[in-house]
């Protein structure tokens, strides 16, 4: 039940936004748990947004991943030397 | 969204699960258990624990927060449906078992019970109706209390009250250390109730029990990833918090919910449905609120309930201590269709998700 969907902030009026999930579904959701503008990227979660997504930590998190698997790859090179 | 980040790429899971294969122990059985049914989900949907190696075992924990409500709450969801009020709640409430009937039970019997998409719905149809008392089932983790306390704290219709029934996560997860058997050796912490509560609280983890602990996102690159990160930590013999997820969860969380959540409720003792009762693990709504309880308001009163039916092994799922597949009733006398224990009844038990998944394979086998 702490299924949270991303969603893409369409517009905003108040408390509601009207947001995206793609695939052309578009609802009506409570944003008052979060600061956020149109284009953000916000986690939905029964109704009401929950957090708002960042773009760069996302793609952060990539390069994070690479680094760790790059690293574990140099110093097994280091080791082999 | 991010498509282009590629969170499902099939090369670089590859290569994940090359990285667990390294680091993993060679001998030593490894337990890592999560805590969150959409976690279990993504781990049995992409067969994750098919690529890791055969003594690094992942468990689930009770991660499902419609399986842990214990009979005695639905006992008075019942009892308020059964009084006339009119009692809203999430679609995966409405099947799981109380003492003697489930909310569906008492729909049959010409109760109104209705599900709803979230807590904003039920103030929406109370508004319409004024003539009728609805109550708000509210049930669920950290993820969702922000949700209730706000649409509480905004001032709701006179006919509406709240059952509250929300549950909190760390609790739970010391309540699994507690138990001498079980030997867990990392966690995986729930990572959209952090985008609430933030890393703080699982400090006392890897502090106080020299625990691994990783918060993960639900991606299943992000659960093998944050495998790997529990293995290397194992490795280097180290305990640290550490966060995978770091696209949606902060150091300090959701501000704005938690002080919602803090003006609304007050942590309180709570039943867990087989588990008992365990310290601060409940919300209850705060003195100034109470006009709001539909306990007070109807004055509702259930003393104990009856949370496992006999044979059932729910409350031995849900600690990860058995799986699925070794209850007795499981895909005999407990299926989805008709579910015996509440693990069986929400799509995030334990068992619903096997059930799932068995059934899945064997469709594409056939």
């Amino acid at each position: 039940m702490c299924l949270a969907i991303p969603a893409k902030v369409v517009s905003i009026q108040g408390n509601v936004a009207k947001v995206d999930f793609g695939g052309g579904i578009i609802r009506e959701v409570d944003v008052s748990l979060v600061d956020v503008k149109p284009d953000d990227y916000v986690l939905v979660h029964a109704g009401y947004a929950i957090q708002v997504l960042s773009k760069e930590e996302a793609e952060e998190t990539l390069r994070l991943w690479s680094e760790i698997l790059e690293a574990g790859e140099k110093l097994e090179r280091n080791d082999l030397r | 969204m991010f498509e282009h980040l590629k969170f499902r790429d099939p090369k670089l899971a590859k290569r994940v699960v090359e990285k667990i294969h390294e680091v993993a122990p060679k001998r030593d059985t490894v337990k890592i258990c999560h805590v969150c049914g959409t976690h279990e989900w993504t781990i049995t949907h992409y067969g994750l624990r098919s690529l890791l190696p055969q003594n690094v075992e992942v468990i689930a924990g009770p991660g499902c927060p419609v399986c842990i409500t214990p009979a005695s709450e639905i006992d008075e969801a019942v009892q308020l449906a059964l009084k006339g009020v009119v009692v809203t709640c999430f679609g995966d409430v409405l099947r799981v078992p109380g003492s003697e009937k489930s909310l569906l039970d008492a729909k049959a019997e010409g109760a109104d019970v209705r599900v709803v998409y979230s807590a904003l719905d039920a103030v929406k149809m109370a508004e319409k109706e004024p003539d009728k008392e609805f109550t708000f089932f509210a049930i669920g983790f950290e993820t969702t209390a922000p949700s209730t306390a706000l649409e509480i704290l905004k001032m709701p219709p006179k006919n509406l009250s709240f059952l509250v029934s929300h549950r909190l996560i760390p609790p739970a997860m010391e309540l699994l250390l507690g138990i001498g058997d079980l030997h867990i050796d990392g966690f995986i912490a729930p990572g959209h109730v952090s985008t609430i509560i933030g890393l703080k609280p699982y400090e006392i983890f890897p502090k106080a029990y020299r625990m691994p602990t990783v918060v993960a996102g639900f991606e299943p690159l992000d659960v093998l990833f944050a495998i790997y990160m529990v293995l290397k930590q194992i490795k280097d013999n180290t305990a640290r918090l550490e966060n995978e997820y770091v696209r949606a969860v902060s150091w300090e969380g959701n501000a704005k919910a938690q002080e919602l959540m803090h003006k609304a409720f007050q942590t309180v003792d709570g039943e867990w449905r087989g588990l008992g009762k365990l310290p601060s693990s409940a919300f209850k709504l705060r003195e100034e609120h109470r006009t709001f309880d539909a306990r007070e308001k109807f004055g509702v009163k259930i003393s104990r309930g009856r949370d496992l039916l006999p044979g059932c092994q729910c409350h031995l799922v849900m600690i990860g201590k058995i799986e699925p597949t070794e209850c007795p009733l499981f895909m005999k006398a407990c299926t989805p269709q008709k579910p015996m224990g509440a693990c069986m009844v929400s799509a995030e038990g334990t068992c619903s998700i096997w059930a799932k998944a068995i059934n899945t394979t064997e469709n594409r086998i056939a």
